[in-house]
């Protein structure tokens, strides 16, 4: 092969190789790698090669400044993990020894070579590869300095949940400006349809509202109900968002919510959304009394005047002549520096596992219609009682795991169903007395005191039957099951097949996200997974941080979880938020692209194609240029210039191909690969 | 228009269901398809082949799909009217086409009777799907001169044309509604029935009678318990055992259920005019002569003696009270 | 398994690791395509959905527990694989997409092959069924009942009488077998497609 980079480099570069432990050492020859680059890259400006056990420890970062100060070193490649994990470690220490921190490669031989690979010759002649790739690389970086910009005091979040109750009272109550938007009529999310809440079974409401009161008369919150995002531009610290707030036809200026308008409206409709289908609202309503803010709306679609041009009913008789039926959507501009999403989940559609007969079978409930049931302010004012109405059921099943943790629907567990199922026991137990069935794959109750709770509603007599489901049918194979619903399922401890006589049926369903969970994630520019969950940017180290800076997400938007994990989402977004709104600016990575104006043609290509607005179009000069604050450094732009005009700073073609000569071992006389290592 | 399509008769047609392929061939002019018999197919190996050779059970079939390919002048559509062939050929269609060793082991074993089958070349269907998807509900509705008014059916689809449902053909696995629509489309009335997709006992009437006549008891006493005028099936192997083994089931429960077991393309037949002797009706076990004698249509008696049906309560309305239920999402049922 | 050989193994994408050479991974490989029986969490959907659960010895889910246990022996001398009526409520039921209704297959022609069965009523109606269709391409229904009535249930045999005359008399059933033309076409499939599974 013939080595194609001639042009001497008057660099001073040093290689070091981290073992990781074994991780990297266990499948690398560490040693022989950096003896290696030590030996064969000296032309490219080596001067040394160290390998150490870990690189990032405090004493791993010290040889490297050391050899800085005291070898001269301008350049410096780290042989390690993925930069995601410590390139600002290596960079930081490049920095504390007068190094510009941009002149620190880190290439990754674990996640790229002795993870993904068994063979150890072939492993450590890949990352012999990779460090000279890294080295190439390197001599063609600049010194950078990060921008700095100011971040907006005033934070957005997004969804009125008890997660976003609590992110804007934290945020408000450390006295900064806080927008919370909901789109329902009033703040609360699913919270407010609860009786009570697992395990210590306190009333949902009782602890919910004083909350929801906070928020409503807060001086730093701004609510805004019956509202939607609408559009998101800017970058951390500078975000401005559009907001549309939807016509309410009631002037919140007059109206003082005395109700009137609700209860004198003729109008009746099947309310989905808060009574779960199981109760009815006005076509002029609040949600439910202790809504917050206090103002009703009209359901313009099932409103009699709106569909038949009379009525007017609730006009007439308002005492502060609040109803407006002349008003329209109002557009809101609203400048932030961060914004929380806590946007929650929806409930998996029961009616989808066609054999538990939900919406064919009358006395098959859902775990939200069951919510509402037992609930004291509900439709049957917490009786428990059979579609019919009256009749109080006296055996009762509960059906976990329904749409979860099954390959058909939903392949994860919902982790809130178990739990939810035996409060729901319990309700069914203290109520009515009735002969509880609960059937579970799997009970987990791990958690702080919900096993306690587990062992107290098996104390109160509740009976589980391991066994999922088979189906629930109104078909009788023998008179005593006649105009009962028979579960059939394997009682897999008993090992054998049993029919369970029952009155009523209820189905733990799962959650799923926002079934516009996608499109939210595009609006505010993070992803979502596969299944529509918002990705957090580490799983475990990073949980309510997303991979757009000054965008975080709490509560069930980003994995299903309980009302304590939701509120402690809350709470940690509103510190993360604090902590950058204290710092009053923020450095941002120098990772950004520019335009060539001369070898711009003004073609446009690249302006559609921003998903920061980053670029401006300059029509009396027609070239575009990128604005270096919004730019986010992804090369989209980049990759699309069709006369080469944009490059981007770290990423400039140079580098790359740089790199990939040195990948390819372009760079020496000799390469001593073999074929087929570089898969 | 006419629809050409090759037509995968089954050894069941030819004998025990009978009925089945006179009725077929009856309404066959009517609802424009036209059946051109795939030449000297063989049996699809029923649920029993694949029990002893796995292999050999997909060769028999690709005998089939390969006569099949070479035969389709102008169609690719294969129709099975019996459920366990239409499951069986559109089984090894699709093992063939994703599993590359079953394919080649497949062709190996049909190059012996040189023979070859590219999977894929033909697509198999059952009767139904085509009637209900292709022809259209509407285009059946137009053809109806004498609507089953009155007649209390208890839609009966089996196992083997609801599942596994490999082609997505069916709104759903477990409990379909294209039957129930077509029925509904030639005036009957058709009740919910909860066991459309459960099992009639299969194989089990050869292997062990009590567990067969518990299977067929379920289903006839689910349909009697709403009060079903008859069953209507699609598929041979149902309606045998529902139909020629009734008598001993009653007599190994004691019951006296009289629950006629006819297919569903008898009932197009009546609806379309036609007379009952070329639909095949009398040669049912279980005389369904009373029952189609209360919408007015009269069968030729059979020597089997008639079994006593009593009469039936009317049906209760439901009260319209207490709590909404839920909507089904498919809202597009005409009645109630 | 230490954490490198673990990262190696989710990046392939086979689904169900089993020991080799355990029955398990006997049962997997005698299956075609992914039967994803490694992957089977116990639910007891299965058995929950059997039609015929209540007469087995085992409920599939059991089968599938002592698959995994490797008992082997006690495995193919239960009568459960031959009281899977096939009606496929398992297969689409299964929250673990096994496909039960292929093992059961499976198992039937594994204790066949072996004769580990203890009630032969089932593998000989089986084994009579495709005798016919050997034979002569097409199922005989007369010579099948007969043939296996007598040879299983000769004392019922009198009561089914009136079934198979009821059957003649209404001319759903005929005297003498169907033969295909080309059955010796058939017949050469049918001897290389054994050849090539069981390599006879």
């Amino acid at each position: 092969m013939m080595s194609k980079i001639n042009h001497s480099t008057t660099e001073r570069v040093g290689v070091y190789v981290c073992h990781c432990g074994s991780n990297i050492a266990g499948v690398i020859d560490v040693e022989a790698v950096a003896q290696w680059a030590a030996e064969h890259l000296k032309d490219r400006g080596v001067v040394i090669a160290r390998d150490y056990k870990f690189m990032c420890s405090s004493l791993g970062q010290e040889l490297i400044e050391k050899d800085i100060q005291e070898l001269g070193l301008t350049r410096v490649v780290v042989a390690a993990c993925s930069p995601h994990l410590h390139e600002a470690t290596f960079r930081v220490a490049c920095q504390r020894a007068g190094l510009n921190p941009y002149l620190c490669e880190l290439v990754s031989i674990r996640e790229q070579a002795s993870w993904v690979h068994t063979d150890k010759h072939a492993a450590t002649e890949k990352a012999k590869a990779i460090v000279s790739g890294g080295v190439e690389r390197v001599l063609h970086h600049t010194p950078l300095d990060p921008l700095h910009v100011p971040i907006h005091p005033a934070t957005l979040v997004v969804g009125g949940g008890i997660a976003g109750i609590q992110a804007a009272l934290e945020i408000a109550d450390a006295g900064f400006p806080v927008y919370l938007v909901e789109r329902e009529p009033s703040i609360g999310g699913h919270m407010a349809q609860f009786d009570k809440t697992f395990p210590t079974l306190d009333c949902a409401a009782c602890i919910l509202t004083p909350r929801m009161v906070s928020i409503g008369s807060h001086p730093n919150v701004t609510l805004m109900t019956w509202s939607e995002v609408t559009n998101v531009a800017g970058y951390v610290g500078n975000f401005t968002v559009t907001v549309k707030k939807k016509a309410r036809y009631i002037n919140t200026d007059l109206c003082t919510g005395c109700g009137i308008c609700q209860e004198k409206c003729p109008k009746k409709v099947i309310d989905d959304t808060f009574e779960a289908g199981l109760g009815y609202r006005k076509a002029v309503y609040t949600p439910f009394p202790q809504a917050v803010p206090k103002y009703p709306v009209i359901d313009h679609v099932n409103c009699t005047y709106f569909q038949k041009g009379t009525c007017r009913a609730c006009e007439k008789l308002c005492p502060t002549d609040a109803i407006d039926f002349n008003q329209e959507d109002e557009i809101v501009t609203l400048q932030v520096g961060n914004i929380v999403l806590a946007t929650g989940y929806d409930l998996f559609d029961a009616r989808r596992v066609a054999q538990y007969g939900y919406a064919r079978l009358a006395n098959v409930f859902t775990s939200i219609e069951f919510e509402r049931l037992s609930n004291a302010a509900g439709p049957t004012n917490g009786n428990i009682v059979l579609r019919d109405g009256v009749t109080v059921p006296k055996t009762v099943g509960i059906i976990h795991c329904t749409g979860s943790r099954d390959r058909n629907f939903n392949n994860y567990c919902s982790a809130i169903c178990c739990m939810q199922s035996l409060k729901f026991a319990h309700l069914v137990k203290e109520r009515t007395g009735a002969t509880v069935y609960n059937f579970y794959i799997d009970i987990r109750t791990t958690a702080k005191a919900y096993d306690e709770f587990y062992q107290r509603v098996l104390e109160e007599g509740a009976i589980f039957v391991r066994g999922r489901v088979a189906e629930v049918t109104d078909a009788s194979r023998m008179p005593n099951e006649e105009g009962k619903l028979i579960i059939q399922v394997e009682d897999t401890l008993a090992g054998l097949q049993r029919r369970i006589p029952v009155d009523m049926v209820i189905l733990s369903v799962g959650l799923e996200p926002r079934r516009d969970s996608h499109e939210v994630a595009k609006l505010f520019g993070i992803s979502c997974s596969s299944d529509g969950w918002i990705i957090e940017k580490h799983p475990k180290l990073d949980p309510v941080a997303t991979m757009t800076e000054g965008v975080f997400v709490a509560g069930c938007a980003q994995g299903p979880k309980d009302i304590p994990n939701s509120v402690a989402q809350g709470a940690a977004a509103a510190a993360r938020v604090l902590g950058r709104i204290q710092q009053k600016e923020i450095a941002l990575e120098p990772v950004r692209a520019s335009v060539d104006e001369s070898k711009c043609s003004g073609c446009r290509i690249c302006n559609g194609l921003c998903p920061f607005n980053a670029i401006i179009f300059h029509e009396d000069r027609m070239v575009t240029e990128v604005n270096p604050a919004l730019c986010q450094g992804c090369g989209t732009c980049v990759a699309a210039c069709p006369a080469g005009a944009i490059s981007g700073t770290v990423f400039s073609n140079e580098q790359i191909f740089a790199q990939m000569e040195g990948l390819l071992l372009h760079n020496i006389e000799h390469p001593p690969l073999t074929e087929g290592v570089l898969a | 228009m006419t629809t050409k399509l090759l037509f995968y008769p089954g050894c069941s047609l030819q004998r025990t269901a009978r009925p089945y392929l006179d009725s077929l061939v009856a309404i066959s002019p009517l609802i424009g398809i036209e059946l051109e018999e795939i030449q000297d197919w063989n049996c699809c190996g029923a649920t029993e082949y694949i029990a002893i050779h796995h292999l050999a059970s997909h060769a028999l079939v690709g005998r089939n799909l390969a006569l099949a390919a070479q035969q389709s002048n102008g169609t690719h559509t294969v129709m099975a009217a019996c459920s366990a062939c239409y499951l069986n050929l559109a089984k090894t269609d699709s093992y063939m086409q994703v599993n590359a060793q079953l394919n080649r082991q497949v062709n190996d074993a049909l190059q012996a009777g040189g023979l070859h089958y590219q999977p894929g070349t033909v697509r198999i269907r059952h009767l139904l799907d085509i009637i209900v998807n292709d022809i259209g509900i509407e285009e059946i509705r137009t053809q109806v001169v004498r609507p089953l008014k009155g007649l209390r059916i208890a839609p009966y689809y089996g196992c083997m044309i609801a599942r596994p449902d490999r082609d997505n053909r069916w709104d759903n696995v477990e409990h379909p509604l294209a039957l129930d629509k077509l029925m509904k489309a030639i005036g009957a009335e058709v009740i919910d029935f909860p066991l459309k997709t459960h099992c009639c006992g299969g194989h089990m009437t050869q292997i062990n009678m009590p567990t067969a006549y518990e299977l067929i008891r379920r289903l006839v006493y689910g349909a009697a318990q709403y009060h079903a005028d008859l069953m209507v099936t699609l598929c041979p192997m149902c309606q045998l055992n529902l139909d020629a083994y009734q008598s001993e089931m009653n007599r190994h429960f004691h019951t006296s259920y009289h629950m006629p077991i006819l297919y569903f393309t008898q009932l197009l037949g009546l609806a379309f005019g036609l007379e009952p002797e070329v639909l095949g009706l009398g040669k049912e076990f279980v005389n369904a002569s009373q029952a189609l004698s209360r919408i007015g249509i009269e069968v030729p008696a059979t020597e089997l003696e008639l079994e006593m049906v009593e009469n039936k309560p009317a049906r209760k309305k439901k009260e319209k009270a207490g709590l909404p239920m839920p909507q089904m999402r498919h809202s597009e049922e005409e009645d109630e | 398994m230490d954490d490198q050989s673990l990262r190696v193994q989710n990046a392939s994408p086979s689904t169900s690791v089993s020991p080799p050479g355990s029955f398990l991974q006997e049962v997997i490989e005698a299956t075609p395509g992914d039967s994803r029986l490694g992957m089977c969490i116990q639910c007891g959907t299965c058995g929950g959905s059997c039609p015929s659960a209540a007469d087995m010895n085992h409920t599939p889910r059991q089968i599938f527990a002592m698959i995994r246990a490797d008992l082997r022996e006690e495995v193919l001398r239960s009568n459960t694989p031959w009281y899977c009526v096939s009606c496929y409520f398992c297969t689409v039921r299964c929250p673990q997409e096994v496909h039960i209704t292929d093992v059961m297959y499976t198992l039937k022609s594994m204790a066949i092959r072996e004769k580990r069965y203890d009630d032969s009523t089932a593998p000989d109606f089986s084994q009579t069924f495709i005798g016919y269709i050997e034979s002569y391409g097409r199922s005989y229904e007369l010579g099948l009942a007969t043939r296996h009535n007598l040879r299983h249930r000769p004392l019922q045999l009198p009561s089914m009488v009136p079934l198979g005359l009821g059957m003649l008399a209404r001319r759903r059933m005929d005297f003498a077998p169907q033969r295909i033309e080309k059955i010796e076409q058939l017949q050469a499939i049918l001897a290389r497609a054994i050849e090539l599974e069981v390599g006879v």
